[in-house]
């Protein structure tokens, strides 16, 4: 790890685009991360209006660009070894190809295409229309992904809090030309951040970013109003085998100096599986198969998430012990070898990343949209190695007076604590 | 990168591949046994028998298991099929030692009266998870169609009456008959060396014993039955259909790979461009799975339910029964390309050449380098794929069909 710092390098271009890579000298492949401020928080729509601007807008620029039709694009990337993903976030649009070290800069060429001479045919937006209408009917399939949708719909202040995949409504209205205006306010060089990792040249990789996104001309960003959401006690009434619960407590964002403390009590509380969830709720108790928290942190907010599936007879348990794990956290806080579990786990982490070019090049991306900057590893693992028992525990002591968002799905709803 | 292999006095087979430049380094042991091992009053017991390897051993609880691999960082986990039990961890070379210690602790278990109760909640709800998904309802029931009274339908779960029907006592004996030394391979990846892990090997499980195990091998073929399972809440219709292929032992497995790339890869294939790319269905894809004598290709389909014949259709025309696939260099070219380019990307990691590595051992008593592999591909011709498609026909496959609608056997 002691080298990782020299190998990060940045390039902000004269439209705004910030260019940040990685050399990693373990692999062959190569990756790039390419995020757009063009999320589904930025449509203009809203719940009423219907949503999905994002989604189909980032579908639509793969179905030919510059001198490709939809066929020879998808063929030249699968010719050059490219495992790619075009998709909308909350934040933001996502382009994303890992690959062998000398195909990258051909396959960066083809993104610079999509994202700046994509065809936008009429005639692609209604097959696109009906192929992001069933992906919809598929997540009402999917109690498990249905349920944090949900809950993160109501739980954040929309925009923040909206599902990438957007409304039915809003998917089956809009026309290619609210489509078009989407990209030409959203696709943006101020505000995108590419993130390269592997076996790159960084000198080529900056020469070549100039030449491609060099002449892409900036838009001025769009204001954001914000709404409150809710309810923050919910059930959706689904007649399925498991009840699905999932809880979301305000958490430090991820650009706040109590980001590691956020990252470290959700990780004790259920980031692995001697952690407090999994331990008290499936291991003692046997009530589910999965139980877990995670850190969802954006740059301006984040929440801690719990998520677990029981059969309906035995959820109302599921969920006390829940609440319960979460309230002897607030209140007797955290062993000393909890803390050190807690490292362990992410001193692995870190250090397994040198290994995969994609989840490099994601993390740069990321990373420089939450602090404007990317940490060498060193600084993630001395922020982790500064935490003391107290530290956590005092922040984990928040956790008491933090009102959750709590959603239900199955056949009854489940007895909720009120809202303080 | 070095290869080496070793068998200990009482049977286990180590083999190791083994790379200075990597980070962390992953070690797995391959248990010869699943859901094709089981007879119907088991049904189930391989894949309980796996969490319940975790519920503890005379030295450890379950709590103390979990507890000394977190305490390392590392990463551990295990998965059941038809045929096989792996149980893997990876990890920094610094800890493999400790982390190694509790992985092979865990396969000689103590399997508890009160931990198999507890457990036995935790399989249930994981059967029913499953049963509210409409992909893994339609496999379990294509898949049980398919192969009928042949071992390979069986369920991995089982089912929640065969499960509260399952003692300990049962599980013991099947442990005692399909964990022996002889019927398990060892399998290193990443950074280490040979010396310290044939010594862990030695140590942690040179005492092991057991008696030698067999798989009942029989032919299997498949019986092309149509069945539509009603799901009045689904909003969608999903469908799986299996067909035969060539098995594991074939050297047309990779011919037969590269066949369900051209035709249903999830992006860019036949099928890509005949449902996906014109919107009529939210997934559309092909796969292969080769099994120890016996191989199937499986379709996936997930559609509105107005669309799902027609969608049927289409697929067999795509799939060209009888007639060759009029397949150009180029598109073999391409599916080559992209087959060849995500097995790099995947051998990068030792965790995902561990898989690799102890599979190809345990069924082929040989060492496949990810060049090695990149060849056999390479080597495919188009007759090569046309004769695949030509012997192991793709239409009409065993079909389950589940969802809001109920319909009748596609014609065609």
């Amino acid at each position: 790890m002691a080298s990782s710092r020299s190998r990060i390098e940045h390039h902000v271009l004269a439209n705004g685009l910030v260019l940040v890579t990685e050399t990693m000298p373990s692999v062959r492949s190569a990756a790039f991360t390419m995020l757009l401020p063009a999320g589904a928080a930025h449509e203009s729509g809203n719940a009423t209006t219907g949503l999905g601007a994002a989604v189909m807008t980032a579908e639509w620029i793969s179905r030919g660009a510059g001198p490709r039709d939809a066929r020879a694009l998808l063929a030249d990337l699968d010719n050059l070894g490219a495992s790619h993903s075009e998709s909308a976030q909350t934040l933001h649009t996502s382009l994303a190809v890992a690959t062998l070290g000398r195909n990258l800069g051909a396959a960066l060429e083809i993104c610079a295409d999509m994202v700046l001479r994509p065809h936008l045919d009429d005639e692609a937006v209604d097959p696109i229309r009906a192929l992001c209408l069933q992906s919809l009917k598929s997540l009402e399939d999917d109690p498990g992904a249905k349920i944090v949708h949900e809950l993160r719909r109501r739980h954040f202040p929309d925009p923040w809090g909206r599902s990438s995949a957007g409304t039915p409504e809003g998917v089956a209205a809009l026309e290619p030309d609210q489509l078009r205006a989407f990209r030409s306010m959203n696709y943006r060089p101020n505000g995108a951040i590419l993130g390269v990792a592997g076996a790159i040249d960084p000198a080529e990789i900056r020469a070549l970013a100039e030449q491609l996104f060099g002449n892409w001309a900036p838009q001025p960003p769009q204001d954001v109003a914000e709404h409150s959401t809710g309810p923050r006690r919910d059930h959706i009434p689904r007649e399925t085998q498991q009840t699905q619960i999932a809880l979301a407590y305000p958490a430090a964002n991820a650009a706040s100096p109590d980001a590691y403390l956020a990252r470290a009590v959700s990780a004790i509380l259920g980031g692995y599986s001697s952690a407090r969830l999994f331990t008290e709720v499936r291991e003692k108790r046997g009530l589910c198969y999965s139980v877990y928290s995670t850190y969802d942190g954006q740059r301006d907010r984040a929440a801690m998430i719990c998520h677990a599936g029981s059969t309906p007879e035995r959820a109302q348990e599921t969920l006390d012990v829940m609440l319960g794990e979460i309230a002897r956290l607030a209140h007797d806080g955290i062993e000393p070898d909890e803390l050190e579990t807690m490292r362990a786990g992410l001193k692995s982490a870190l250090v397994m990343a040198q290994e995969s070019s994609i989840s490099r090049s994601a993390a740069l991306a990321g990373d420089w949209y939450c602090l404007g900057r990317v940490r060498p590893l060193e600084e993630i693992a001395a922020g982790f190695n500064a935490l003391t028992t107290d530290s956590v525990s005092e922040h984990a002591a928040k956790l008491a007076r933090l009102d959750p968002t709590i959603l239900t799905l199955g056949p009854a709803p489940l007895k909720q604590p009120p809202q303080s | 990168m070095p290869f080496h292999h070793e068998t200990l006095e009482n049977g286990l087979e180590i083999v190791a591949e083994l790379d200075d430049r990597a980070y962390s380094v992953a070690a797995g042991f391959f248990v010869k046994t699943g859901s094709r091992d089981e007879t119907r009053d088991l049904a189930g017991v391989s894949h309980f028998l796996e969490h319940m390897t975790f519920k503890g051993t005379p030295r450890r609880d379950a709590l103390a298991v979990n507890r000394d691999f977190d305490k390392v960082g590392a990463r551990h986990n295990a998965q059941t099929s038809e045929e096989d039990t792996l149980y893997y961890v990876s990890c920094l070379p610094e800890y493999l030692d400790p982390a190694f210690d509790v992985l092979a602790d865990i396969l000689r278990p103590s399997l508890r009266e009160d931990d198999f109760q507890t457990e036995k909640q935790v399989i249930i709800e994981e059967i029913r998870m499953y049963l509210d998904n409409p992909m893994s309802v339609a496999y379990e029931a294509a898949k049980s169609a398919h192969f009928r009274e042949h071992p390979l339908g069986n369920s991995i779960l089982g089912t929640v009456e065969s499960i509260e029907a399952l003692s300990a006592d049962q599980m013991r004996a099947y442990f005692q008959n399909r964990y022996s030394p002889s019927n398990i391979v060892l399998a290193f990846a990443g950074a280490s060396s040979w010396a310290e892990t044939l010594e862990l090997a030695q140590r942690r499980c040179g005492s092991w014993e057991g008696p030698p195990a067999n798989r009942f091998l029989s032919p299997a073929a498949g019986t092309r039955q149509f069945q539509s399972i009603k799901r009045p809440e689904d909003h969608q219709q999903t469908i799986v259909g299996v067909s035969d292929a060539p098995p594991l032992e074939s050297n047309l497995r990779h011919a037969a790979s590269l066949l369900a790339a051209i035709l249903g890869d999830h992006t860019g294939s036949r099928l890509y461009w005949s449902l996906i790319d014109p919107g009529r269905a939210d997934g559309a894809e092909l796969t292969y799975q080769d099994y120890n004598q016996a191989g199937a290709f499986y379709t996936f389909l997930s559609c509105e339910p107005e669309s799902v014949v027609e969608n049927l259709k289409t697929i067999a025309e795509v799939y060209r029964p009888g007639v060759n696939l009029d397949l150009s260099e180029l598109e073999l070219a391409q599916a080559k390309n992209k087959v060849l380019a995500r097995a790099v990307l995947r051998g990068e990691r030792p965790m995902g050449r561990l898989a690799t590595l102890g599979f190809h051992w345990m069924y082929h008593r040989k060492y496949q380098s990810v060049e090695d592999e990149l060849e056999l591909y390479s080597k495919v011709t188009r007759e090569d794929v046309e004769h695949v498609h030509a012997q192991w026909p793709l239409w009409p496959p065993t079909i389950a069909s589940v969802g809001p609608l109920t319909h009748s056997a596609p014609k065609c």
